[in-house]
């Protein structure tokens, strides 16, 4: 014996509309706890999304070559052959897979002003492979960005240059130690200064055109780093599989083994994302089992009265579930608007340079973006409905087991 | 008429009240034929209710065998009597018998919804079955917005557009003025008449009791006389 659906839904459709003032505070808190999940997911996937984007940009690329022993000790003696000595992995570096490539030559080096001394790392690139892989080429903001690999000029961060107390078109002084274990030592003029989110990244970083820092540091042909784009960073494991096929002896890392702390700053986020659902849910499904075990504790009789009339009792679980169903849903909807209005006007992000100082440290950039993906927002709606549903599944089961003479009693005296 | 609507055998029902135990029916042994149309008279707590509870399936007997239609319902599962009662009786409480949420066409239709009758054949019945209990033009009023005189007898109509076999009434006119009340007894005991529909009506009104054609006493949940007052009938 099956009970019409039309009339399930007619019936329960009917009785939410009853207390309009409770339905409509379950709606409201429905909607805005979705609203609340979407719109802290978007902020926080913005947030994680400019990290890793500052990360990878910051030289990383989403997957690196090095000599095995160079990331525990960055020196001039572990070097790999160039791409143009290897021919396989030119001829992949070349294939649709990768999107931008390049070859560095990375030591730590002393620079040296009029004024002051600091360590720093200096890096020999070929400036027009950095363009569209690193930051190098979009963040120079007085001078002019490095032209060619044999470029005789330095490019300095901002910071650095403050710190050393010199400004742009001075010389400065940069040593460092050739692969015999000499002093190299070499004057620059400051060509161009830039500018970045993160001063550690400004007082780190020195480049000069990379054939220019093989002269200075008397080395072969080898470089210290190989560098490329793929399409997504967060699939990269099969393009860095490729890579270590050819790159022979040489390590091949993803930006995720580069990057540690970022990974495990990639796994607190997801957990966040979770626990902050949950606790959402948590809240909205007591609201909700509350609400209907009210709903059916007041509508004893005439659950009852139903029952009396023939209504089998798993259609009167279905009645319930159905009611909370359809508040579920149209909650759902009104919290996908809602959040779809409040991340509008916000689409090209907000500034947060008030607090960007004391973020900096997290590898924040001051302009946070909402990034808004549709598994967040699926997985948002999936787990109200899904688990709201279950969570009526208690009260429901309440109004079916209701024998009928129980319900009725309170008619019949 | 000579078949058995219902039936019971040393029916005893019992209430656990904490520490006591209430006798709500004490060994009762009752057969109504069909096409009855038979009043439950007696004191307020004497088991008028309990009884009809038992014959209606909604709620089971501490002991003893209770048939309608046929069957036994005294150890029936849950959904069964559901079906029991959605195929074979019509209810009418002494109060909200009506869905609040449903015109009283929509509350006549309701069973028939149930027993999977089409929706425009649903629809005629209702319609007819409204205007024949005096309510024509008032079929998509809900029930707060008709009078409790009006609400008995949508539910009347809802007890008997399906025509079931038996229809159970609890004091349907408890709540009813005496002329609202006789016209409803009238409208029942006609429906008696001519569809043969068996009735048991509780009530401990006098008039009431007049329209019985059998008439029985309970008292402390015993059945304590049982007269057949033929003389109404045409
Ligand atoms: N659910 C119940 N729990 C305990 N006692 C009950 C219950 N229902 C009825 N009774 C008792 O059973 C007796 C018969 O009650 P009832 O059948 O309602 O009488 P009537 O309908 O004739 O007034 C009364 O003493 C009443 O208190
Ligand atoms: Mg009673």
């Amino acid at each position: 014996m099956k009970t019409p659906f039309s009339m399930l839904v007619t019936v329960a459709w009917r009785n939410l509309w009853r207390n309009h003032r409770r339905s409509l505070i379950m709606l409201a808190a429905i909607a805005i706890g979705l609203w609340g999940m979407i719109w802290m997911t978007a902020l926080m996937r913005g947030m994680v999304d400019q990290m890793i984007d500052d990360a990878i940009s910051t030289l990383s690329g989403h997957i690196q070559i090095h000599a095995p022993g160079y990331l525990d000790d960055p020196s001039v003696e572990h070097t790999i052959a160039a791409v143009a000595d290897n021919p396989e992995l030119d001829k992949l570096l070349h294939s649709p897979e990768v999107t931008a490539w390049s070859q560095r030559i990375r030591v730590p080096a002393v620079i040296r002003s009029e004024r002051d001394v600091y360590g720093i790392t200096l890096v020999g690139i070929d400036p027009q492979r950095e363009r569209g892989l690193s930051f190098i080429a979009d963040s120079v903001v007085s001078g002019h960005y490095l032209e060619s690999v044999n470029d005789q000029h330095v490019l300095l961060g901002r910071k650095l240059v403050e710190q050393l107390e010199t400004k742009l078109g001075r010389r400065i002084v940069i040593l460092s130690q050739d692969p015999d274990n000499n002093i190299a030592e070499r004057g620059f003029r400051i060509g161009g200064i830039y500018d970045t989110d993160l001063q550690a990244t400004e007082t780190t970083y020195v480049f000069a055109g990379i054939e220019t820092v093989r002269r200075m540091l008397k080395m072969g042909s080898g470089v210290s780093e190989i560098s490329l784009l793929g399409h997504d960073y967060r699939n990269v494991d099969g393009l860095a599989a490729e890579v270590r096929a050819v790159a022979g002896t040489a390590e091949t890392s993803t930006w995720l083994q580069l990057d540690p702390y970022m990974a495990s700053m990639l796994d607190v986020m997801d957990g966040f994302i979770i626990v902050w659902f949950c606790i959402i849910f948590l809240a909205l499904s007591f609201g909700l089992i509350n609400t209907l075990l009210m709903a059916v504790f007041e509508r004893t009789r005439e659950i009852g009265l139903i029952q009396a009339l023939g209504m089998p009792p798993g259609n009167i679980l279905l009645m319930v579930l159905v009611e909370s169903s359809i508040m579920l849903l149209i909650g759902l909807l009104a919290g996908n608007l809602l959040s779809w209005l409040t991340l509008l006007p916000i689409r090209d992000g907000i500034d947060i340079s008030a607090v960007a100082q004391g973020l900096e440290w997290a590898g924040m950039s001051s302009i946070l973006l909402p990034a808004v993906k549709t598994s967040d927002v699926l997985l948002a709606n999936g787990i109200v409905l899904v688990l709201g549903v279950l969570a009526s599944l208690f009260p429901a089961w309440r109004a079916s087991r209701k024998v009928p003479v129980e319900a009725i009693t309170r008619i019949w005296q | 008429m000579n078949s058995t609507a219902v039936s019971c055998r040393k029916v005893n029902k019992i209430f656990a009240q904490g520490e006591l135990a209430v006798h709500a029916l004490t060994s009762i042994d009752l057969d109504i034929a069909s096409g009855g149309f038979v009043c439950l008279s007696g004191p307020s707590g004497s088991g008028k209710t309990t009884l009809l509870n038992m014959i209606g399936g909604l709620d089971r007997p501490t002991d003893g065998e209770i048939t309608v239609a046929g069957q036994r319902i005294d150890r029936m599962s849950m959904s069964d009597l559901a079906e029991l009662r959605l195929q074979h009786i019509g209810f009418v409480f002494q109060a909200y018998n009506l869905i609040p949420v449903l015109s009283a066409r929509e509350n006549v239709e309701f069973v028939m919804q149930l027993q999977g009758v089409p929706s425009s054949e649903r629809r005629d019945r209702a319609m007819a079955i409204l205007a024949e209990v005096g309510l024509q033009g008032m079929e998509d009023r809900r029930p707060g917005e008709l009078s409790g005189g009006q609400q008995q007898r949508v539910a009347v109509a809802r007890a008997i557009v399906s025509k079931p076999a038996l229809i159970l009434a609890d004091e349907p006119t408890a709540n009813l003025d005496s002329v609202t009340a006789e016209k409803l007894m009238q409208l029942m005991r006609d429906l008696n008449s001519q569809i043969g529909t068996t009735f048991v009506i509780s009530t401990h009104d006098k008039l009431m009791m007049s329209y019985a054609k059998r008439l029985l006493k309970l008292h402390d949940g015993r059945i304590i006389d049982d007269i057949i007052q033929d003389d109404r009938q045409e």
